[in-house]
């Protein structure tokens, strides 16, 4: 037990706690000063951003080590070469407050593999790619609907029918929700791939001096629908 | 992408001859080039000059290139454990100048580098086998990453052609480290080998410093190679800015100059920056109070009249106060971490802060920045004195800072017919040792009682485990301080009886090496800091944290070969700390404290800072 033999109080002498002043102000859970009148609370918003990495052993590792280590919102990652054999491109969808996508840029620019971070403007081209395996029962119908979303038949038995759509993320739920009538047996899909448009490059030179001034620019919600749809 | 198996050269890829050719080549295009004439060692004549003047021998081996690359970087002590994995790297030390310091554990190990580092500012070395060894130095890796120590640990792996087949002692150590490394390498090329090591050294120390690794297996180290390691510098993909934006600049000095509640809290970037001074001058300059982190105890001399000593959960009353009511923070170095902040939304609430970090990613990570200045610290606290040309108006804050330090004055009770109580004895070393004193520390009351008592007043004197809290860091971090600090500066370790028992084996590498520490026991046979916790929180249910018994700390210190001192009795603290003070090899005295003694204040986890505890019953 705590039994204290002396019996004397324990401690440092001065005011108690409610003896003293206390400050008016608050700050929110994202450690930004509140004004009551206008509480900012940050929603998440999803946003894609392009890394260009060193072509080694463990990057990948190292990127998706840092979102669970750090608990950042992460919908897709797609990797794959550049016209570079030494550099890879690493596409990431990810959906979190203005600080945290804040957060996400700088601690991936922090990782040495790491050559830049860009956060693509809500304008970019983004496209996914999925194979859907659906029961062929009604194989017209099944046509019909992959022809509505330009899906191409790649493999068919008799049972079964694989169709390849190719387009926004929101072109392939669409159409994944319209093949369910059918029957889908099986899904894959490869998370985003993305470019910046016409003639701006999608790795920026690596810039550690991008303002967060700029992230705060970005309007609430930049997730556009793509070009296709 | 490939995988790390993927990467690895073919085993005769050392025998490439184009020596001259880009050292980024992929692999497998440099191993098919056909090969017989080119010079070898074209790097060689490069070589460092060693001290005497003589060129060292050309390497010979992948081992030979990683001990030249630390000799190239000027490292004078390691500290490690040998084993199978390792072995090629330890031999090719046989013939360096480089110390080596075996430790009973590698643990100790990577503490010793730690404090090492920490003390001295460069980064220290520690080395390990493949396997347990490697993992046996993660805890002291943590921790180094935790407190941006620089720190370079090199681990020994299994050959190349055995990697994820679970060989014997085979660890994915740099998978392992990976979440608690500035950055890893897995070594897989004997002619990089050295640049590797090289490289790794550079980051650990450059911009925010941390630690790194480089896992080398021993088919790399033992490969014939005559490969010159190059000069240590970090990769082209590593940017640090130096200089803060002087627009943002402009902006905080305005704040400054018309702050009405100013203070500076100096954090661990302070030191590491090198910064103090720069800091101390525009304190002193401008009247402004000064709070430190518990990492940047040391960057401001405690004992000066604008000092508040350290905030957060056991920091003083007065500088909880100050930085609960400040309207202007000049925040140098910290990363805001939770036990500093307490609870966020009362964390300095009317305070516009300055941020001034090297870390952009510790800008607004956790407290939002109102004037980010991402940049050196001495250079950026630097381009703040030029920039503010009027002090801020805040004689009555100073004032009412004093009025503070007075009403929460650190001032204990130590009853003569009660058992020691802990401050007394920290206070008593305090006393007994120069200014320049180091004191490492447990995890625990004792490390709170250190902070708060000891009168810190140089930086590079204060090493402890402050984010990671780790028990155990005190003597090995005394080793690592002791080879690290001049001579005439002591070495004190406070120690808890918990965290003593942890490493308490690094007492067989202090008598070995005859260093000169004195380990202070505050013994209160007790887990103190849950007790206290379970006192406050649990209704005194004491699970798991009262020893009830703890081996004669004295005795065990001869046995090991060190002098051994006991303590019970308040007259026996000076003489008795004087006398193992004045001991020339590791000496131990067990301090048997007061075990009901509590640490006060005390702002309990996600508290409000300015309603700190300084009693049981107020918490
Ligand atoms: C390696 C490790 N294990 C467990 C803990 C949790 N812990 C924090 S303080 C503490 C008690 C430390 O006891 P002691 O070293 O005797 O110090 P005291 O609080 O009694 O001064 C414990 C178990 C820790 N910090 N580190
Ligand atoms: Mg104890």
């Amino acid at each position: 037990m705590s039994g204290d033999g002396s019996g004397r109080r324990r401690g440092l002498d001065g005011p108690a706690p409610e003896e003293r002043p206390t400050p008016a102000g608050r700050r929110n859970e994202q450690g930004i000063r509140i004004d009551p009148e206008v509480e900012a609370k940050q929603e998440p918003r999803r946003t894609v951003i392009s890394t260009l990495v060193e072509h080694e052993p463990g990057v990948l590792s190292d990127v998706s080590g840092l979102f669970s280590r750090r608990q950042f919102n992460i919908e897709s990652l797609t990797v794959g070469p550049t016209t570079d054999d030494d550099r890879a491109r690493i596409t990431l969808v990810v959906e979190e407050p203005d600080p945290g996508i804040d957060q996400i840029k700088k601690q991936l620019r922090k990782l040495i593999p790491v050559i830049s971070v860009r956060e693509l403007e809500s304008d970019a081209m983004r496209r996914e790619l999925a194979l859907v395996k659906i029961d062929a029962d009604q194989p017209a119908e099944v046509a019909a609907v992959a022809d509505m979303y330009d899906g191409k038949t790649v493999d068919s038995c008799p049972e079964t029918a694989t169709i390849e759509i190719t387009g926004s993320r929101q072109k392939i739920d669409a159409a994944i929700e319209t093949f369910e009538q059918f029957g889908i047996r099986e899904i894959d899909r490869t998370g985003t791939t993305a470019l910046a448009r016409g003639t701006q490059s999608t790795a920026a030179p690596a810039s550690t001096t991008e303002s967060t001034a700029e992230a705060a620019s970005h309007p609430q919600n930049q997730y556009a629908p793509a070009d296709d749809d | 992408m490939s995988e790390r198996a993927t990467s690895i050269p073919p085993e005769e890829q050392h025998d490439d001859q184009d020596q001259d050719q880009d050292q980024d080549q992929d692999a497998d295009a440099t191993a098919n080039a056909d090969g017989n004439d080119t010079t070898a060692g074209a790097t060689g004549a490069d070589a460092a000059v060693t001290g005497d003047g003589t060129q060292p021998k050309p390497v010979t081996t992948g081992a030979e290139s990683v001990v030249r690359a630390l000799e190239n970087a000027g490292v004078e002590y390691a500290f490690g454990v040998q084993g199978g994995a390792i072995m090629p790297v330890y031999d090719a030390l046989y013939d360096s100048d480089i110390t080596h310091v075996t430790m009973a554990h590698e643990q100790g190990a990577s503490h010793a580098a730690d404090a090492y580092g920490i003390v001295s500012g460069e980064p220290g070395v520690c080395l390990a086998t493949s396997g347990p060894g490697a993992t046996n130095l993660v805890t002291g890796i943590a921790d180094a990453d935790m407190d941006s120590d620089p720190m370079l640990a090199l681990t020994g792996q299994v050959p190349t052609d055995f990697v994820g087949n679970d060989a014997f002692q085979e660890t994915d150590t740099t998978g392992v480290t990976t979440p608690v490394t500035k950055d890893n390498t897995f070594a897989a090329d004997p002619d990089r080998v050295g640049t590797d090591v090289s490289e790794a050294f550079a980051l650990a120390r450059e911009g925010r410093p941390g630690p790194t690794l480089v896992d080398l297996p021993k088919d790399v180290t033992n490969a014939e190679t005559d490969r010159e390691p190059d000069e240590p510098a970090t990769p082209d993909t590593y940017e640090v800015t130096e200089e803060a934006d002087p627009t943002i600049v402009a902006s905080a000095a305005e704040r400054i100059e018309n702050a009405t509640r100013p203070i500076m809290l100096l954090g661990g970037g302070v030191i590491k920056g090198e910064a103090s001074e720069t800091c101390r001058e525009f304190a002193i300059e401008h009247d402004i109070p000064v709070v430190t982190t518990m990492p940047g105890i040391g960057s401001f001399p405690e004992d000066h009249e604008l000092s508040m000593e350290m905030a957060g959960m056991h920091g003083t009353g007065y500088a909880n106060m100050a930085i609960t009511h400040c309207d202007t923070m000049i925040a140098v170095g910290t990363r805001f971490d939770d036990r500093l902040t307490g609870g966020i939304e009362t964390f300095a609430p009317d305070a516009e802060i300055i941020h001034v970090d090297i870390d952009p990613a510790e800008i607004s990570k956790n407290i939002h920045a109102d004037y980010p200045l991402v940049g050196d610290a001495d250079t950026v606290v630097s381009q703040l004195a030029r920039a503010v040309e009027t002090s801020p108006q805040a004689t009555k804050w100073r004032a009412q800072c004093q009025q503070w330090k007075s009403d929460y004055s650190m001032a204990y009770d130590a009853p003569e017919d009660e058992p020691i109580q802990p401050e007394f004895v920290v206070e008593a070393l305090d006393e007994a040792t120069s200014d320049r004193a180091v004191v490492t520390t447990g995890v625990g009351q004792h490390q709170m009682w250190a902070c708060q008592y000891w009168t810190f007043t140089e930086p590079r004197t204060w090493v402890s485990s402050h984010g990671l809290g780790t028990m155990g860091y005190g003597l090995p971090a005394a080793i690592g301080a002791r080879l690290a600090a001049d001579d005439d500066q002591e070495v004190v370790c406070i120690d808890g009886d918990g965290s003593f028992l942890m490493t308490l084996q690094g007492l067989s590498v202090a008598v070995r090496e005859n260093l000169d520490i004195t380990v202070a026991v505050l013994n209160n046979e007790y887990i103190g800091m849950v007790r206290q916790w379970q006192d406050a929180f649990f209704e005194g249910r004491h699970s798991a944290s009262d020893y009830g018994w703890m081996p004669e700390f004295d005795k065990l210190a001869e046995a090991f070969g060190a002098s051994g001192f006991r303590i019970d009795e308040y007259d026996e603290v000076a003489d008795t700390i004087e006398a193992a003070l004045a001991e020339d090899g590791p000496s131990v005295i067990d301090v048997h404290i007061d075990p009901q003694a509590n640490v006060y204040p005390m702002v309990p986890s996600g508290g409000d800072n300015g309603q700190f505890a300084l009693a049981e019953d107020q918490l």
